[in-house]
């Protein structure tokens, strides 16, 4: 008999459980993993060089093509660590609205993570569930932004614009009976906080529904408990945030830690883990689509009752208004300036962090005084969850490394930036 | 500055005997590259710190910074360190000393979750961190050349790649795009536009 030896599987990098564009090498036992290398990079754009090229306003829409599960996220850390280094205080309305879209945007994630965890499992139903109600809110962000997915709805200063007072409706179809298209468009007569008002109603069932196929299934079990065990320990070491950290049982969650915007203002709780493994961690990410349902429904009575600015007035950081522009000579060389020159932030550096719904998304800011930003560095969760692959694989079965990457609840877009 | 911010302060004068500067409501620390890696254990296990967490390694490089020249190295490492048990986060900035071969030690036993993040900074500005098991590139292609932070690289790169259908295989040539520059990098001083009597 010749003597067996370890042999390397070459996973991705177009595969469709590797999340994106991910080349894991494995190297195994049998069918055991004893090392595990992500080799990533594919999807390197090189977005904080191009940073540097491009005046801050411009460098915004990019933060959208990072985590492409989770947009807004993304642009709310580039406009924090922007507005702490322009000193800007962003209107009451605004905090709301942005509360409300992050929430919105981790409902978003955490249905897909949620579903494809899922379908990676084997568990099909789920995942079509999950990106039926995706829809919804992904209706929401075209509403307020007219882009499905990449928005560029946050801004320096506030949001680009109010809430619209009215929602996109279905269109006839020779497929769609007049019955059915009114009862696509049942709940979208009203403005948008009606749709989302509609939203929460019906979400939690959504949710229960979720959990009936998997949280007590038995086969979702045996795939998830005791998979990719993190201890709190290494979690903390690893550089671990968001749910990653909370399912080994640490509490710590910046919105309710390093409160920011109106989050000190809104009722919710944290969801924390037990055991560090890929079941917890789910069961965390289902909790926090309750406590984001909470948040949202908060929001939208708040903002019902309260209208108001929703962009600072200081005309160096967003434009005039049109109809001023028009009026004044004065706000005409602003808009003339912010855009082509852009807006010049003050010499230092500033460093500001969200809980995304991967974890802490960070954006740190070096400025020179100049329209551009001298050096833009993007904060990842993801980056650093990926980096603990080879600890979290080591010694699982092949079909369990699949379960760990969906875990871990990774997008390539901020991974390789 | 908030009583706490205060408190923080006062510990790391106390415990890395170097003055933090204060800016925006944070901490910014600026230690040497000889006392690097002592420091980030200091700052890791010292029960008035207790920064059990590393957010973030970031590589700069200074050489272009404003209109005047640089002075200090043109590298850096900058690091942001968060403390779960005291829910306080610092800044420390480390320049390195060769501008030639900027070289720091590695704090990947200090943090293993640094690991990743020095492979990038030596990645994309040739920072080498003595001490690293696995300094490989991570985030460029196979096989790339050059550290593509640097301010002296350029933003379209230097070589372009297309498959040639005479040698059947992928080629390397240099690049043809011109630079170009839209909007021009301009540095206003802090007062600009404001009035003046």
């Amino acid at each position: 008999m010749p003597e067996i030896k370890n042999y390397t599987v070459n996973f991705g990098p177009q595969h469709p459980a590797a999340h994106g564009v991910l080349r894991l090498v494995l190297e195994m036992d049998g069918e055991v993993v004893q090392r595990a290398d992500p080799h990533i990079g594919l999807l390197h754009r090189a977005t904080e060089k191009l940073a540097e090229a491009r005046t801050y306003i411009q460098s915004l829409p990019y933060m959208d093509r990072l985590d492409y599960i989770s947009m807004m996220c993304s642009e709310h850390a580039f406009c924090l660590s922007m507005e702490k280094l322009l000193g800007v205080e962003v209107p009451i309305r605004a905090q709301y609205i942005r509360v409300m879209f992050d929430e919105i945007t981790r409902i978003l994630n955490h249905l897909f993570g949620v579903a494809t965890l899922g379908l990676d499992l084997g568990a099909m139903t789920v995942f079509l569930y999950g990106f039926r109600e995706r829809e919804d809110l992904l209706d929401c962000y075209e509403a307020v932004s007219g882009a499905r997915m990449h928005a560029a709805y946050y801004r320096p200063g506030g949001v680009y614009r109010d809430l619209p007072e009215s929602m996109p409706k279905y269109e006839a179809q020779h497929t769609r009976s007049a019955r059915a298209l009114a009862e696509m468009n049942a709940n979208r007569q009203g403005s948008l906080l009606d749709f989302i008002e509609d939203f929460t109603r019906r979400f939690p069932k959504c949710v229960d529904d979720y959990e009936t196929l998997l949280t007590d299934n038995r086969i979702w079990k045996q795939r998830t408990v005791g998979i990719g065990v993190v201890s709190p320990e290494q979690a903390l070491a690893r550089g671990f945030t968001g749910p990653m950290l909370r399912g080994s049982g640490v509490e710590w969650d910046l919105r309710k830690k390093q409160p920011y915007e109106v989050y000190d203002r809104v009722d919710f709780d944290i969801a924390v883990g037990r055991n560090g493994d890929t079941y917890d961690r789910y069961l965390v990410r289902i909790e926090e689509m309750r406590q984001s349902n909470r948040i949202i429904k908060q929001c939208v009575d708040w903002l019902r009752e309260n209208p108001g600015p929703v962009i600072t007035s200081n005309h160096k950081v967003a434009p005039p208004s049109r109809a001023e522009m028009k009026e004044s000579m004065e706000e005409l060389i602003h808009h003339f300036k912010l855009f082509t020159e852009g807006m010049h932030v003050p010499e230092g550096e500033a460093y500001a962090g969200v809980e995304g719904p991967k974890g802490e998304f960070g954006v740190y800011f070096i400025s020179d005084g100049a329209n551009k930003p001298y050096r833009m560095k993007l904060r990842s969760p993801a980056f650093t969850h990926l980096s603990a692959m080879d600890e979290m694989a080591r010694g699982h079965m092949l079909a369990d490394a699949v379960a760990i990457i969906s875990t871990l609840d990774i997008v390539f877009g901020e991974i390789d930036r | 500055m908030t009583p706490k911010l205060q408190r923080l302060h006062d510990a790391l004068v106390e415990v890395a005997g170097v003055t933090p500067v204060e800016r925006l409501g944070e901490l910014t620390l600026e230690v040497k590259a000889a006392d690097y890696r002592g420091a980030c254990e200091k700052l890791r296990d010292h029960p008035a710190l207790r920064f059990e967490q590393l957010i973030d390694l970031c590589g700069v490089d200074y050489s272009t910074y404003g209109d005047r020249p640089w002075e200090k190295g043109r590298f850096a490492a900058v690091l942001h360190l968060l403390s779960v048990t005291h829910n306080w986060r610092l800044r420390l900035r480390t320049f390195c000393p060769d501008d030639a071969l900027p070289m720091l030690d590695s704090v990947v036993e200090v943090w293993p979750g640094v690991n990743w993040f020095e492979r990038e900074a030596f990645d994309l500005f040739g920072i080498v961190f003595d001490g690293h098991p696995d300094l490989r590139r991570i985030l460029t292609d196979y096989g790339f050349v050059g550290h593509p932070f640097r301010k002296d690289f350029p933003i379209s790169g230097t070589v372009e790649m297309r498959y040639d259908p005479e040698q059947k295989r992928v080629v390397y040539e240099p690049v043809t795009i011109d630079p170009r520059e839209v909007t021009p990098r301009v540095v206003r001083d802090a007062h600009y536009g404001e009035e003046r009597h």
